[in-house]
């Protein structure tokens, strides 16, 4: 291989693995919006506070990473249910534009009082896998980007086993469809409503694990979640393979756009190139590559 | 001279337009005109002063917000984007070509409008959630370009310096005077929006807001209304940047990030979506909100906090506190302050013999 094409490839490599990383988050957003119709401008900060609490458990010299972990999915469950009760739940019948602005508050609270509650300064998350990066063919990545990428790939297969053939999983696709024949059905809609939440809590906490020892914890954690639109727009907001195509679509754009177009405008062309492309997606096909075509009648 | 109403008597649709609904609405403008050209720069203390004139510029920014989202229903995450391209404008046309103000700010304005119709384009086709995410990206894509094109920003730190705006050389340099001067342009957006939304216009972005299939099939051009709708907002946004500018005697982007965009959207929720006076509430509570809780701060925290902390947990708390009103508003009183402000009219309207 020529020097121009093991750049491009190692490029395409590393946007592919970021990608998928930004496509574990994009899936707590599709969980929700797929269930319940309901848009989180929060899904940043969610990760941000799963971040937050997994880097304060492993600062108590005592507490293992693993326990950490248990202890951080059991709250960001938690929170998923309490969120959904306290927030969501009053508003369910309000217009959409509603929800999205409780989401902006929601996200407002989070990271004004992440920081006073648990510290602005930025904490280390480091996980046990050593820091010899991974040679595959004539490209490296850092060995976080590849557990992030693994994680991302286990979550998806997980969740399409979950929807395809559990029995839940079954429920909460009949809820998503229609919510009233659903509820004729025997189905508690409710119920599916707050384990969306509660699944996006589960997401965040894998995400915040792996983005927060890639990026360090701190409030800016939550910046990763404004790529999650990006995301989502391409692949379609309901559909959650189109979560993993438009994340790794978004990856490989950004990465390629970084190493080319950097040298000429003098960097930041990583957090650009998304929105643009993004824009494009909204004005030819708005409802994504798998996304589902909504008729409005009046 | 000083009765109100018993009951809700108009018999022509002029009357039920009218600015004035009854004398006494006169006397009540005349009464704070008073007030606030008079009696108020004369009695106050500068440092007073000083927080009126942020809210003046506050409310020029939050009533083009409201007319988007509280009048035409279109959401927008970008309004801080629309203000630093009036800012900028403002004032490379004031430092490259000493403009004077009456020019610029019309022009930042103006710019602003232009930019605004751009990223409300996708509106035609969208709406909704997916109006919210371009508006998104209208925000970071102008925050991006202003911060690394050097021609727009003025080169290091992003910033540009202007002078204080002055009027057949007489200069707006004291709090007092930028008093006048931002007053001077809040009086206007307000008398500027009320006869708006009271127009043909207004009763048309409402209608396009309750139901914009319907508005269309009445015969209202709804991508017409929507475009103008966002290029309104955008122009109210541009001259709020260019008074920010002036009144801070520099454009720096770090004013206009997305934060800010959040600010404006907390003021019209919990002022009131759709309102003219909800939008000044909100402009006000929300302009007091962080100094409050940093006069707070500064007596109870230093119990809790260390001194370096106060600063970060100021600004946190500050955010908390919007995004816990946001979602406080939105689920127990939508209509926001205006609406408890007419319950509590209402109830002394008919006091003490309410029943």
């Amino acid at each position: 291989m020529s020097e121009d094409m093991e750049f491009t490839f190692a490029l395409i490599l590393n946007g592919a693995s970021i990608g998928l990383m930004y496509s574990l988050i994009a899936l707590g957003f599709v969980l929700v919006y797929k269930a319940t119709d309901a848009i989180n401008f929060a899904q940043g900060e969610f990760v941000m506070l799963a971040g937050l609490i997994v880097a304060m458990l492993i600062s108590f010299e005592s507490v293992p990473l693993a326990i950490a972990v248990v202890v951080v999915l059991a709250v960001m469950i938690g929170f998923g249910f309490g969120l959904e009760r306290v927030v969501l739940r009053p508003l369910l019948g309000r217009p959409v534009v509603a929800v999205i602005m409780a989401t902006i508050g929601l996200a407002a609270v989070l990271r004004g009082l992440g920081p006073v509650i648990f510290g602005s300064e930025t904490r280390a998350l480091s996980l046990p896998i050593g820091d010899e990066p991974v040679v595959i063919g004539p490209a490296s990545l850092p060995p976080i980007q590849v557990l992030g990428a693994v994680v991302a790939i286990v979550f998806f297969l997980a969740f399409s086993w979950f929807f395809k053939k559990s029995r839940m999983g079954v429920a909460m696709r009949a809820v998503a469809d229609n919510q009233q024949v659903a509820q004729a059905m025997g189905i508690n809609v409710e119920r599916y409503f707050a384990l969306a939440w509660a699944m996006a809590g589960i997401v965040s906490a894998m995400g915040g694990i792996v983005w927060g020892s890639m990026l360090g914890v701190d409030v800016h954690l939550a910046l990763v979640g404004l790529k999650v639109f990006p995301v989502v727009i391409l692949g379609g907001l309901d559909s959650i393979g189109g979560a993993l195509v438009g994340g790794l679509i978004v990856g490989i754009v950004e990465s390629l756009a970084a190493g080319y177009l950097d040298p000429y405008v003098g960097g930041g062309t990583k957090d650009f190139a998304p929105y643009v492309l993004m824009i494009l997606v909204l004005m030819i096909r708005p409802y994504g590559i798998f996304g589902k075509r909504k008729i409005e009648r009046v | 001279m000083f009765h109100r109403e018993s009951g809700i008597f108009k018999t022509t649709y002029a009357g039920d337009m009218a600015l004035y609904p009854l004398p006494i609405a006169k006397w009540t403008v005349a009464v704070l005109v008073l007030v606030f050209v008079v009696i108020l720069p004369l009695t106050v203390h500068e440092y007073y002063l000083s927080i009126l004139n942020l809210i003046f510029i506050a409310i020029v920014g939050a009533l083009g917000l409201n007319i988007l989202v509280g009048y035409t229903g279109q959401i927008s995450i970008g309004h801080a984007a629309f203000m630093s391209v009036g800012a900028y404008t403002a004032a490379n046309l004031a430092v490259r070509m000493d403009l004077p103000f009456w020019i610029t700010l019309p022009a930042g304005g103006l710019m602003a409008a232009a930019i605004g119709v751009v990223v409300g384009m996708p509106s035609l086709r969208i709406k909704g959630l997916y109006l919210a995410i371009a508006t998104l990206a209208g925000q970071l894509i102008i925050e991006w370009t202003i911060n690394h094109v050097p021609a727009i920003s003025g080169g290091a730190q992003a910033s540009i310096e202007v002078d204080r705006p002055s009027l057949f050389g007489f200069s707006f340099d004291t709090q007092h005077r930028l008093y006048y001067f931002l007053l001077f342009f809040a009086a206007i957006a307000i008398v500027a929006t009320l006869n708006l939304v009271r127009s043909r216009i207004g009763r048309a972005f409402v209608a396009v807001r309750d139901q914009d299939i319907a508005a269309e099939i009445i015969g209202i051009d709804i991508y017409r209304y929507k475009l103008l709708a966002f290029a309104i907002s955008s122009f109210y946004a541009g001259v709020c940047g260019v008074l920010y500018t002036y009144y801070f005697g520099i454009a720096n982007y770090e004013q206009f990030q997305l934060i800010v965009s959040i600010d404006y959207l907390a003021m019209i929720i919990i002022g009131g979506l759709g309102s003219v006076l909800g939008s000044i509430f909100g402009a006000i509570f929300v302009t007091l909100l962080p100094i409050v809780i940093r006069i707070l701060m500064e007596d109870v925290g230093a119990l809790f906090f260390t001194q370096a902390e106060i600063a970060n947990v100021i600004s946190g708390l500050r955010l908390g506190v919007f995004g816990g009103l946001i979602i406080f508003f939105l689920i127990v009183e939508p209509e926001g302050l205006n609406r408890l402000w007419r319950n509590i009219r209402s109830y002394f309207r008919v006091w003490p013999f309410s029943y």
